[in-house]
């Protein structure tokens, strides 16, 4: 299980990202994180694998645990090694690099023993990627590019995938290509934290889900309640029944929050 | 409030919405304008009144080499128009700070049997030394603005080494190696700014006259530098700088902003070339090499990147930091028995452009800010 309790991140010491997040992501599922723009989603991915000094931001308070072993001190190369694997927002293939170069590059972490099978799986994973194998990755298009940086992801056999925003500016039907994916990397064993905008993409296939406002959980709610969630219908999947737009009866859950606490 | 709000409301009208609220700007240009805040206000006329109050506090050499600071300052603004705001690295700066000094030699430098010098009055030699390195800044500039990052900084490189050649041989102008030459007479209308005069009953000496002259000049130059910076063609810069070819599709025509800023960081560095003889009496050829170059980089890195008032924090930094190494020199171990002075002097020197660059990239400047942020952002809200 890859947890966080009560996370603190504060950018530049001056501007608190992340106010007290608690989430987990047990062994096998797909969670999703969602959020508007600037909720703190990225934020969430780069404190889990040891970015935030990269932007000048620390982790002031909580814990993230990988199967109970903290891992909040640790760099990225070390997160790499414990397990998890992030596939960072837009794409960042080494465009000067071949598909095939660019998948075992991920493979390094990994033992060299494990490389060969790994490019298998994700060629038989991918198609796509086996017919383009010995093509330059910055000539690819957008989704195969995506797909590539899935595919590098998994070649460190990382237990836990992070995945931020792999929908991205891709077609729908690429989308809906990019999901199946998922759901089969998920059923081969890998644990996915998927971060996405889309949220109808993510809810059909997580079993969880979050919601993410101004740097705090406002939902934590299983999948199937968020998709029949008026808010999160209203909100995230921009479905609305025709005449029942009061603002009055705007974000709910917000008040909700506030009698709680 | 939300922007439509803040619009509505003038200030006239308003007076008691604006009453302890400093920083609820209702137009655009009172949140664009230089001294946006009281405080700012406050503590720049407290600046400007001690700065002026100093030379007659101090002795002839410190006031000597606060002049100097207010002569780098003017080259690191310069640097850093080119560098810090559109992002263009140079190492070049020497060679226009050279260039500026020598043509301000050859148009206000006295003739001699060996050395060429018209003896023409300040204003129109300090004027000359800016144009002429700002019309080669032009004229290398569209080479420049073909390559960048690493490719740039080599080819600036490449005009040092022209530059110190140059400079070596043309020993009708500059003196030739080891030997120099004095500066130009600072001489406007008769009245020269590098003797002992007598001003309205006031018996000065020729370093406060002097100091004074450069100060009035930095501070025009720091203004209209930060002028530039926040105008039109100081977003374009900045645009450049961040992403040039995103800035190429908002309609930012790369080359000419480039060479608009090679154009005025190079009069900036000739202003500085023209002043910088007359402060410290002669100079050599030798003076205008790389690490010359790398000293105005330095100031630039150490004081803050692309901000104004860091380039003048800097060049104190830069200029002061070797005096204030030989006067605690005595006090601390190693340092005048193990490695010299002098020694001291430059690992310090390197050593703080590699702290800087990897502590805080924005220079003491930026310290500044964060610590400025950091109390108005305290305690946070949850």
């Amino acid at each position: 299980m890859l947890a966080m309790e009560n996370l603190e991140v504060v950018y530049e010491d001056v501007i608190l990202v992340l106010k007290g997040i608690s989430l987990s992501v047990p062994e096998g599922s797909i969670v999703a994180l969602l959020g508007a723009n600037g909720a703190g989603k990225t934020t969430v991915l780069r404190a889990i694998t040891g970015l935030l000094d990269v932007h000048r931001g620390k982790i002031t308070k909580g814990t993230i645990t990988l199967d109970g072993k903290p891992i909040h001190h640790m760099d990225a190369p070390a997160t790499v090694a414990a397990g998890i694997g992030q596939v960072m927002e837009g794409r960042r293939t080494f465009t000067e690099f071949t598909v095939d170069e660019n998948l075992r590059i991920g493979a390094h972490t990994a033992d060299r023993g494990t490389v060969e099978a790994n490019l298998d799986r994700i060629y038989t994973l991918f198609p796509r990627l086996a017919e383009r194998r010995k093509q330059v990755a910055g000539y690819l298009s957008g989704g195969e590019q995506q797909m590539c940086v899935i595919g590098r992801a998994l070649m460190a056999e990382p237990r836990y995938l992070l995945l931020d925003e792999p929908s991205l500016g891709l077609a729908p039907l690429i989308v809906q290509q990019i999901r199946d994916l998922i759901v089969a990397i998920n059923e081969q064993g890998t644990s996915v934290l998927l971060v996405e905008q889309n949220a109808n993409m993510a809810l059909a296939i997580a079993s969880h889900g979050y919601v993410l406002e101004t740097g705090k959980v406002v939902m934590d709610k299983p999948a199937a309640v968020l998709r029949e969630d008026d808010d999160v219908r209203e909100f995230y999947l921009g479905l609305r029944e025709e005449g029942a737009a009061s603002f009055r009866d705007v974000k709910h859950y917000k008040r909700r929050k506030r009698w709680l606490s | 409030m939300t922007e439509q709000n803040t619009k509505t409301i003038t200030p006239k009208a308003n007076r008691a919405t604006l009453r302890g609220r400093p920083e609820l700007y209702t137009e655009y240009a009172r949140d664009q304008a230089l001294l946006n805040t009281a405080s700012k206000k406050l503590w720049t006329g407290v600046l400007v009144a001690f700065t002026l109050l100093l030379p007659f506090l101090l002795g002839r050499d410190l006031v000597g080499l606060l002049t100097l600071v207010f002569i780098y300052a003017i080259g690191g603004i310069g640097l850093n128009l080119v560098t810090g705001y559109a992002g263009q690295v140079s190492l070049g700066h020497a060679f226009f700070v050279g260039l500026g000094a020598y043509t301000s030699m050859f148009f206000g430098g006295a003739p001699s049997m060996t050395l060429r010098g018209l003896e023409l009055d300040m204003l129109i030699w300090l004027p000359m030394a800016g144009i002429v390195p700002m019309l080669v800044g032009l004229l290398v500039a569209p080479l420049a603005a073909r390559v960048r990052g690493l490719y740039l900084a080599i080819l600036t490189l490449g005009l040092v080494f022209v530059g110190e050649h140059l400079f070596r041989e043309a020993r009708t102008i500059t003196g030739g190696p080891q030997v120099g030459r004095r500066g130009a007479i600072p001489e406007v209308l008769g009245f020269n700014f590098y003797e002992n005069q007598e001003i309205l009953g006031f018996a000065l000496r020729r370093e406060q006259i002097f100091y004074f002259f450069c100060f009035a000049l930095l501070v025009v130059m720091g203004v209209l530098a930060r002028n530039l910076a926040r105008s039109r063609m100081g977003r374009a810069f900045a645009a450049v700088r961040d992403r040039d070819i995103a800035a190429e599709v908002m309609g930012v025509p790369l080359l000419r902003t480039k060479v608009i800023a090679f154009g005025v960081s190079s009069f900036y560095a000739g202003i500085a070339g023209g002043l910088l003889p007359v402060a410290v009496g002669a100079i050599n050829p030798e003076r205008f090499n790389l690490l010359f170059s790398v000293e105005f980089l330095a100031i630039i890195l150490i004081g803050g990147v692309a901000t104004i008032s860091g380039s003048i924090i800097g060049a104190a930094f830069i200029v002061l930091l070797p005096r204030l190494v030989q006067v605690t020199a005595p006090y601390l171990p190693l340092i005048g028995e193990v490695v010299s002075v002098e020694i001291a002097q430059r690992m310090l020197f390197g050593a703080l452009i590699v702290v800087f660059l990897v502590l805080e990239p924005r220079g003491i400047y930026g310290m500044w800010l964060r610590m400025r942020n950091y109390w108005k952002a305290w305690p946070f809200s949850y």
